[in-house]
């Protein structure tokens, strides 16, 4: 704990942690089809490897060009079909109990975001419907996650405002202020954000974690440079399997603090996140006349 | 304890309760305030029954899941004073924690009866199951069944008593009846700061409990969706027990035809309640209860 005392005193924004670093998988081939430095599936391969999970709800190719459906992975082959990010939804925890049923998990990796990081430590703390799953979380990688889009507001970004087919996009990612499409012969379209806004998720507006305070790695592009990723490691669970998955080669590092834009961009996304969400909290509290929408901080009813 | 000694054998099934050593209970923050085994005698433990109203003993048996646990909770923590098969008591003692499972049939005289004297009788009362939450199955009753072709009308506990906690879920799972077990003896035993945990991580069972007693798959939609609150996580489609939900296009689509009314999607939904100050901590009260029940 005492290694991070410093960093921590940056306030609450960014969770609980004990280690953050800039990292990168030393795998060419997992970093050929990631979206930046290949953390989550280099993670769950050393994790899988070495017997740590026995499979990890991935997010899959779906039925419908980047549509993303949950997955189980149990072989690193099938880990490398889900590499990168597809901006949209993907229920992995709809398969958080499947994989301990069918799939015989005993040990269960799960990526999602930060709302699905909530939802697993929920269902381990108050499994009402989640028999014998509380127990057999053994990896939980969170990414960092400013907003989600359902899978038609990725269709009409796409296909209407950059004027793409979906089948012929190779990469899609946030960033620099920008949403930008990437083609398959190389043409590029970004679309300022401003655009994009309009389209996400509704749920997602009451979102305060920015980079997924309840998982036991955290990782995402903001902060580090092109091609590496931020990693915060959160738990003895997540120091445990990083430490050794660093051991074993798995990533190269770089001290956070000497990489650009670094940590201090995250704190400012992360606090941006939250105090716009935080507002929206709020402002449901008087939504209507003398009628309030419900706020799932308070009360469930 | 008469029985559980009978079942290992241990001692003779008389009462000298004061012997047994008490465990040992790390707090929230692990602020390694150890209690000393010897501190508290084993009279400290709560009195805790398992009322049987009309169910399938399904939460029972998931509370017996526990398998050790179960038995540890016994050891230290509870008193199991009343219980079919389990307790050889007749009539509905005085107790602390009185968990209910099933739905109370209102044509039926003794049920009613219990399920007030209960209430009479228990400092607090915990609805284990859908059934005693919110009718569950016995929702669909129309009667006609034999041998008592004439009870066909079915409510959850909360329609005739007040009810203080909710555990939903058909069946309730092991772990939550575990947590809420744990909790509530910090609740009735503990130091302050455990009291504080116990308080804060029971509230939202307890709203639940104040919420209503009815549940269906359309909580989903009615308290989630339709309040702009979904994100999509899949924490619904994993809890239903029928599996009555999957996900079209990231959000939840309910079978209703298929949905049992259980209430375990809603409860297990991040975005029905979300207390952040006990799910934060979620790593030291996991460890809390692990080592409550080593």
């Amino acid at each position: 704990m005492e290694r991070s005392s410093e960093v921590n005193m940056m306030g609450t924004e960014l969770g609980n942690y004990k280690i953050c670093v800039s990292a990168r998988s030393t795998d060419k081939e997992i970093l050929k089809k990631a979206q930046d430095g290949g953390i989550v599936t280099q993670l769950f391969k050393y994790a899988l490897e070495e017997g740590i999970i026995d499979g990890a709800i991935v997010s899959g190719p779906g039925d419908e060009p980047w549509r993303p459906r949950p997955f189980i992975a149990t072989s690193v082959d099938e880990l490398m079909k889900s590499r990168g990010t597809r901006y949209n939804i993907s229920p992995n925890v709809s398969f958080i109990k499947e994989a301990t049923r069918s799939y015989g998990l005993d040990r269960i990796g799960i990526v999602g975001t930060p709302c699905q990081m909530q939802a697993v430590r929920k269902a381990q703390l108050y499994p009402a419907g989640l028999r014998d799953v509380p127990d057999k979380i053994a990896l939980a990688v969170g990414i960092f996650c400013m907003e989600n889009f359902p899978y038609q507001s990725i269709k009409q970004l796409v296909e209407d405002h950059a004027a793409m087919k979906l089948e012929s996009v190779k990469k899609m990612e946030i960033g620099k202020g920008k949403f930008w499409v990437y083609g398959e012969r190389g043409q590029v379209v970004q679309l300022p954000l401003k655009v994009t806004h309009k389209y996400e998720q509704p749920g997602c507006h009451v979102c305060l974690d920015y980079v997924a305070n309840l998982a036991d790695v955290s990782t995402g592009s903001v902060g580090s440079p092109d091609g590496w990723s931020t990693v915060f490691v959160r738990t003895k669970k997540g120091d445990d399997i990083w430490t050794k998955a660093i051991a074993a080669g798995c990533f190269e590092t770089k001290s956070i603090e000497q990489v650009k834009p670094g940590l201090e961009l995250v704190s400012k996304l992360a606090n941006e996140k939250i105090t716009k969400n935080q507002k929206t909290v709020e402002e449901r509290a008087k939504f209507g006349v003398n009628k309030a929408l419900r706020n799932p901080y308070i009360s469930p009813k | 304890m008469g029985w559980l000694s009978r079942i290992f054998g241990t001692k003779d099934n008389s009462k000298k309760p004061e012997e047994r050593p008490v465990p040992v209970k790390a707090d929230v923050e692990k602020k390694a305030e150890v209690l000393q085994k010897e501190d508290k005698p084993v009279a400290d433990k709560i009195k805790v029954g398992h009322v049987h109203m009309s169910g399938c003993t399904g939460c029972l048996v998931s509370l017996a899941d526990n398998y050790g646990g179960l038995l540890t909770i016994l050891d230290r923590y509870a008193d199991l004073v009343y219980g079919l098969t389990l307790a050889d008591v007749r009539h509905i003692p005085k107790m602390d924690v009185a968990l209910v499972e099933g739905s109370v049939c209102i044509q039926d005289k003794i049920s009613v009866d219990e399920i007030k004297e209960t209430r009479e009788k228990a400092a607090v009362v915990v609805a284990v199951g859908g059934c005693a939450c919110y009718g569950n199955i016995t929702r669909f009753s129309r009667g006609g069944q034999p041998n008592q072709p004439q009870h066909e009308s079915f409510l959850p506990v909360g329609d005739l008593i007040k009810v203080d906690v909710y555990i939903p879920g058909c069946a309730p799972t092991p772990q939550l009846i575990r947590n809420v077990c744990v909790m509530a003896y910090l609740l009735l035993k503990g130091n302050k700061d455990q009291q504080e945990l116990a308080k804060k991580y029971l509230t939202p069972l307890m709203q639940l409990a104040e919420r209503g007693t009815e549940a269906c798959g359309c909580d989903l939609m009615y308290d989630v969706i339709n309040q702009g609150l979904c994100m999509g996580c899949g924490s619904c489609a994993a809890a239903c027990p029928v599996r009555a939900i999957t996900h079209e296009y990231g959000k939840p689509n309910v079978n209703r035809e298929m949905c049992i009314k259980c209430g375990a999607c809603y409860a297990q939904c991040p975005r029905s309640f979300f207390n952040f100050d006990v799910i934060t901590g979620f790593e030291g009260i996991l460890e809390t209860i692990d080592g409550a029940l080593k």
